[in-house]
């Protein structure tokens, strides 16, 4: 018998719809994404969530939890999406089919399942795989639009997928690692020439650039992001103290020092930052509850995005930020809470005015 | 946007925290007061309000009028119960309580003769003008409580405004549970007599110069905004406020901080903060009791929901069963669930015989589809509580904590602040009945409270007999002393002789 305690009644929202939500802001995204890199893109996205789906059932069953509902609430495909967006296009078909097992099976439900996971579930997936499959994962492409001259049509798709086929001819780095790489090279040309060369800010904001299916449209992914804050699905906290942190960043090193130093412009628009700002870090289950840890929290990812891809050892941060930031996540609900109504910050009652507090 | 309204929003902004926005289901707010004549049994409670249960002033078979002093109310907290019909006192037994469980609590039976022969109080010529310890003792006479749902004591509130130095008197018409519309009809058909009542209030402040009298009400209430202006119209110091319609902007601490800009710090009184509120029921009623004589035993009732064929506002005699009205009402369905109250923070009846009282402020009769019952999910957290909560709690944690059993981490970051306004459970796409877990922790902390101080008195009194008992041996041993000593001398003084 359910509760029949107060209230008598319940808001609109439910979990399945908040997902759906999340999924319907993604869709432009990966429309532009999937139609970019072609059916290869296409066959990895579906087998990435078909797997999420099977993961999850069987989850489910081992751990004696009612199937059907939880399959329905869409938190293991938005998972498994998330993760799509973050692998190359052309991935091999594995790569996603591993990912997505790990996703579901390790990352969610060994920490207890739904709500219960500390990290990310699709950026700990996408970790292991680039951590284990390194060649897999860098293997970048520029994008072939589908039923394009040169674009793989549906078999030869099916073909690069499946492992069939190798196609070095079309392979080319993402700006990020573009970057990094020649500046590794002794000799090298003076960074504001490479980004020159390469960087062209209406590309990266419209999308046609190499990279995950979530690395491309920058526009597409903050018009989904906006429409989730509108519909307060997710607050503007995390993305904008995200967002800030890195431009500022890459703002006051590139004022310092143009030779060494990307522009601002190049952090935000390129790899995946506006997936992670809106989509990623936001994820309620491994995020801070107040709103002010969640500019704690984004500031935080903002700071290890710019660290990682200034001075890591990878091009490109986002799932490393957000992953180590999730870690903090417990000890920031722990400081940082609202100011509770008649106390003061630290938890003390108000003083009453015009007498002396105890 | 023009500049009024754009301060109304930056003032909403700067002085409300959290809150939703439910189906407001105001449909009974077009229709007119109707009066439901008294049954043939009333069923009155001896316990209506915060407090100490009153004590039965009557007995078996004794006549009574209507308004007769049934039951005193006894100790500084409580309230005097009063016959709504003239008959006879039937019974005095144990009856189902308009309570969750449906417990049984002492409660007099009247039989009604339908002569409705009355018994007023006394009337002063001119109420407003009497002095403050009067009016409050007449208000106490007249057993009124708070008609918002709160039902603690009025004259005892007003005897507090008296000793704290109150300087604000708000009546409170917001009205944000969804659902009930009595405090809405009856302000807009008797506004002058809540506007009457307001000012006996007043006047029972006892300060130095008119007390600030403001009222408030949600502006999705423009008609009774519309009476009560012009009910107080010409009267200074009186300001009918409209506030933003939100839950729950009628709750006292926040309505104050909305108003005023003055934060109740935590653990103290609105009167600590110089301002009292009553609701405008509490008005009506302490100005009919006041100018007609008719202590408390009839309220406005809004009974609604989806199973009620013919849904309003009534006004009933305390002590009618609920199964009474709504049989008088009609219903076209079985209801899924009878709430006393309003959605948001009523409870459902156990038993549905059980009377109505003088906190009654609605009698939902709601069908499943506006219940919305559904199985709790695995929180995600979404924060959708910590957004909706009015008190700035984390209501997602609180709830883990106390799932754990760590009730005191849960009382240590606020969990005795919660107001159990229920805008957490509400917002919460999972379904989780957070209020319910923090009225447990509440009640536990209540609970844990009594068990040490009654572990405390006993090891007071355990600690006393042996102080006690300790005396006892001390003089049984000196008097043995002492006869030994009286003894030894005697045989010494034989020996010697």
């Amino acid at each position: 018998m359910p509760a029949t305690t107060a209230p008598h009644t319940s808001g609109p929202r439910s979990v399945g719809f908040i997902m759906a939500m999340v999924m319907l802001a993604l869709v432009p995204g990966t429309l532009l994404g999937i139609a970019q890199f072609g059916w290869p893109a296409l066959n990895l996205f579906v087998l990435t969530i078909a797997t999420a789906l099977a993961a999850e059932a069987a989850s489910l069953i081992v751990a004696g939890k009612p199937v059907r509902v939880a399959l329905m609430d869409g938190s293991a495909v938005l998972t498994a999406w998330l993760l799509a967006l973050s692998l190359p296009p052309w991935a091999p078909w594995w790569i996603g089919v591993v990912g997505a097992m790990f996703a579901i099976a390790i990352g969610k439900h060994l920490f207890g399942g739904l709500g219960q996971n500390v990290f990310n579930p699709a950026m700990l997936a996408r970790t292991v795989l680039l951590i284990s499959f390194p060649v897999e994962m860098t293997a970048w492409i520029a994008p072939q639009p589908m039923f394009s001259a040169h674009a793989p049509g549906f078999s030869e798709g099916l073909a690069i997928t499946f492992g069939q086929l190798h196609l070095d001819a079309v392979s080319s780095a993402s700006l990020l690692g573009h970057v990094k790489t020649t500046l590794g090279i002794d000799g090298h040309a003076p960074l504001p020439a490479i980004i020159a060369g390469s960087f062209h800010p209406l590309a990266s904001f419209m999308g046609t650039t190499a990279g995950s299916l979530g690395e491309t449209s920058a526009l597409l992914f903050i018009a989904g992001g906006l429409f989730l804050i509108y519909l307060r699905i997710i607050s503007w906290h995390i993305p904008a103290a995200m967002l800030a942190t890195v431009g500022l960043l890459a703002w006051a090193t590139h004022l310092a020092n143009p030779l060494h130093f990307s522009p601002p412009l190049f952090h935000l628009l390129n790899g995946g930052l506006m997936l992670g700002a809106f989509f990623i870090a936001t994820d309620p289950v491994t995020s801070p509850v107040s709103n002010n840890g969640k500019l704690v929290f984004g500031a935080g990812c903002g700071v290890l995005v710019f660290i990682i891809r200034q001075w890591g050892g990878y091009p490109e941060g986002v799932a490393f930020a957000v992953l180590l930031m999730n870690a903090a996540t417990p000890l920031i609900d722990h400081y940082i809470r609202p100011r509770i109504f008649g106390r003061t910050l630290g938890g003390e009652p108000l003083p009453v005015a015009g007498k002396e507090g105890p | 946007m023009s500049g009024l309204s754009l301060k109304l929003a930056v003032q909403t902004w700067l002085r409300t925290r959290g809150g939703v926005h439910p189906p407001e289901c105001k449909d009974t707010a077009a229709m007119p007061i109707r009066t439901i004549p008294a049954p043939a049994r009333l069923y009155l409670p001896l316990k209506q309000h915060i407090g100490a249960e009153a004590k039965p002033d009557v007995v078996p078979l004794q006549l009574v009028k209507k308004g007769q002093v049934l039951a005193r109310g006894q100790g500084s907290v409580s309230a005097h119960v009063h016959a709504p019909c003239s008959g006879h006192i039937a019974d005095i037994v144990e009856y189902p309580a308009p309570h969750p469980s449906g417990l049984p609590m002492p409660v007099l039976v009247i039989e009604n003769d339908g002569r409705d022969d009355a018994d007023e109080m006394p009337v002063a010529k001119h109420p407003h003008l009497l002095a403050p310890e009067d009016i409050a003792a007449r208000v106490q006479a007249a057993g009124i409580v708070g008609l918002g749902g709160a039902t603690f004591p009025a004259a005892v509130k007003m005897n507090l405004g008296q000793a704290k130095a109150v300087d604000m008197l708000i009546i409170n018409g917001c009205e944000c549970e969804p659902y009930l519309t009595c405090d809405d009809r009856l302000m807009q058909e008797r506004a002058a007599g809540i506007a009457d009542g307001a000012r006996i209030m007043a006047q029972a402040l006892n300060i130095v110069g008119a007390p600030d009298v403001i009222i408030a009400i949600e502006n999705n209430k423009p008609e009774a905004i519309a009476a009560m202006r012009e009910a107080t119209a010409g009267w200074r110091h009186v300001d009918v406020v409209p506030v933003p319609t939100q839950y729950p902007m009628g709750a006292e601490k926040q309505l104050v901080r909305y108003l005023t800009g003055r934060e109740v710090p935590a653990g103290k009184l609105l009167a600590d903060v110089g301002v009292l509120v009553q609701n405008v029921g509490t008005a009506y009623a302490v100005q009919q009791a006041l100018r007609t004589g008719m202590p408390l035993v009839s309220r406005i009732v809004t009974v609604a929901g989806g199973a009620v064929a013919r849904p309003g506002n009534y006004e009933v005699p305390i002590g009618m069963r609920v199964s009474d009205v709504l049989a008088h009402c009609g219903l076209v369905c079985e209801p899924a669930r009878v709430v006393m109250g309003g959605p948001m923070m009523g409870h459902a009846l156990g038993h549905p015989d059980a009377p109505v009282v003088k906190g009654t402020s609605g009698i939902l009769a709601l069908t499943a589809g506006e219940v919305r019952a559904e199985a709790e999910r695995p929180c995600i957290r979404c924060a959708a509580c910590v957004d909706a909560c009015p008190m700035g709690l984390l209501p997602v944690t609180m709830a883990s904590l106390l799932k754990s059993d760590k009730l005191d981490e849960a009382l240590g970051i606020g969990l005795s602040d919660c107001i159990s306004c229920a805008a957490c459970s509400y917002a919460c796409p999972s379904n989780i009945p957070l209020v319910h877990y923090f009225n447990y922790g509440k009640g536990e902390v209540v609970a844990k409270r009594e068990a040490k101080r009654k572990d405390e008195e006993i090891k007071r009194l355990i600690e006393e007999h042996r102080v006690r008992m300790a005396a006892i041996e001390r003089e049984k041993a000196e008097a043995a002393a002492k006869r030994q000593a009286a003894m030894e001398k005697q045989k010494a003084e034989k020996a010697a002789a």
